[in-house]
């Protein structure tokens, strides 16, 4: 026997359930009861950068969009900066960004949408720019553990990024790219199982 | 020494995507192989929550919905701190729970099951841990109710509980369950954990230390998030 190492083993995940709104956003729950509900304003008014809006629907295996899923994105700012201490250029960071965002669906079509700034590239390991992207973490019913994965842009330099190149499959990286749908509107629509299987990130 | 990347996830202790007893996972489970990503900035950072966010009495939920009086229900406190896989408190953490009214119905507009709603309980609270990872949270003993899996499945008494940690890639989603309850190993919820320490974990005992008398009981709950390297040599995490 060899001496013990000790360390923690993380908590096990368990499903989010249908009603994690009344933990999380409680106004789509249909109540009213904190002065604040987190995650609804990502950029701030005052943040510099491309206004955009990102709209999509989560799809189950049989195509039929999943309505009761919660979304959280998290983002850099349009210098590719995040609000936190360990990004080495936080103090530039734009006043007012807060990168992340609780994002909810409509209970009848599981549309969703939010508004934010798009982000700029962000410095990735070994000094490797990342294109421009969103990390997005989704939890549901019947979803026993978040689901990670990014978005990207379509009208963006894709090109080099090294995240997007470690997908094996190169047409599986269409499914990390948000269609440009009119100028600010971007749609991306996130396939849990079947053909076009979004891509998963085990982060 | 700088901290570095976080310890991967042991996604042999975690539940699996597909687990056809609990049915609704089979439409909602990737097939796939998830892409295994080194952490980057956008991976060891995440959202930071303060004070000003939240109030006092977000985490006490016998009194921040109530209306005319105190909800009906076993009084208990839910206690403990949020740990890394280190053993080190996480201060100034976001602790966010809901939960069923003792009758076992939740406030929510798609909830239809006969249990009566409590017009005193709204049933979430959130919190920030104190400078040593610590939470606590008043509310009621939840109820347990039956959903449709099996025709006769009943969710065993829980608490839904959110934790941030200060990276995005410890978010974290659990439920804490009740000591001696025998609803736990029928449930085919808890049984997508495939390692029964696992489970146990999410079991919190009664703390007869942390009750007041007289008023309510406590149970303590210790929520573990991924832990992280030190670096002990130079490994280039920002590339600078």
């Amino acid at each position: 026997m060899a001496q013990p190492l000790n360390y923690l083993k993380e908590s096990a995940s368990q499903t989010a359930g249908p009603y994690v709104h009344i933990g999380l956003a409680p106004g789509a729950a249909g109540f009213d009861i904190y002065r604040t509900q987190l995650g609804e304003d990502i950029a701030g008014p005052d943040a510099p950068g491309e206004r955009i809006r990102v709209e999509g629907v989560v799809l189950d295996g049989t195509g039929a969009p999943v309505k009761d899923v919660l979304l959280e994105v998290w983002q850099a700012d349009a210098a590719g900066i995040y609000p936190h201490a360990e990004d080495p250029r936080v103090a530039d960071c734009a006043p007012g960004f807060r990168g992340w965002g609780r994002v909810i669906t409509d209970f009848d079509t599981g549309l969703w949408s939010f508004d934010t700034v798009k982000p700029g590239p962000v410095t990735g390991r070994n000094g490797r720019m990342m294109a421009p992207h969103v990390s997005f973490w989704l939890v549901a019913r019947g979803i026993n553990i978040g689901l990670n994965t990014r978005m990207y842009f379509e009208d963006e330099d894709n090109s080099a990024d090294p995240v997007l190149n470690l997908v094996e499959q190169a047409p599986r990286r269409e499914t990390l790219l948000a269609r440009k749908v009119s100028p600010g509107l971007y749609r991306f629509d996130i396939r849990l199982q079947g053909e076009d299987e979004t891509v998963f990130l085990d982060i | 020494m700088k901290p570095a990347e976080f310890y991967q996830r042991d996604r042999t202790w975690q539940p699996p995507a597909l687990t056809p007893d609990y049915k609704t996972s089979v439409p909602r489970s990737p097939r796939l192989a998830m892409l295994s990503l080194q952490g980057s900035m956008s991976e060891i950072t995440g959202p930071t929550f303060g004070h000003s966010h939240i109030d006092p009495i977000d985490n006490d939920l016998i009194r921040n919905y109530a209306k005319t009086g105190d909800p009906v229900g076993e009084r208990i406190i839910v206690h403990g701190r949020v740990l890394d896989e280190n053993g080190r408190g996480i201060p100034n953490t976001l602790v966010e729970i809901w939960q069923a009214n003792a009758g076992g119905r939740y406030r929510h507009k798609k909830d239809t099951y006969l249990a009566p709603i409590d017009p005193n309980f709204g049933g979430c609270g959130r919190t920030l841990t104190d400078d040593q990872g610590h939470y606590y949270f008043r509310t009621v003993k939840p109820g347990a109710y039956p959903w449709r899996n099996w025709v006769n499945n009943w969710r065993p008494a829980h608490i839904h509980v959110s934790v941030f940690g200060t990276s995005f890639s410890q978010r974290l989603i659990t439920q804490m369950y009740f000591e001696g309850d025998p609803l736990i190993h029928k449930c085919p919820i808890v049984a997508t954990i495939p390692d029964p320490r696992a489970i146990d974990q999410l079991i919190a005992p009664l703390d007869m230390n942390a009750a007041i008398p007289l008023d309510c009981l406590a149970y303590k709950f210790d929520i573990v998030l991924r832990g992280r390297r030190s670096t002990l040599f130079e490994n280039r995490l920002e590339g600078n």
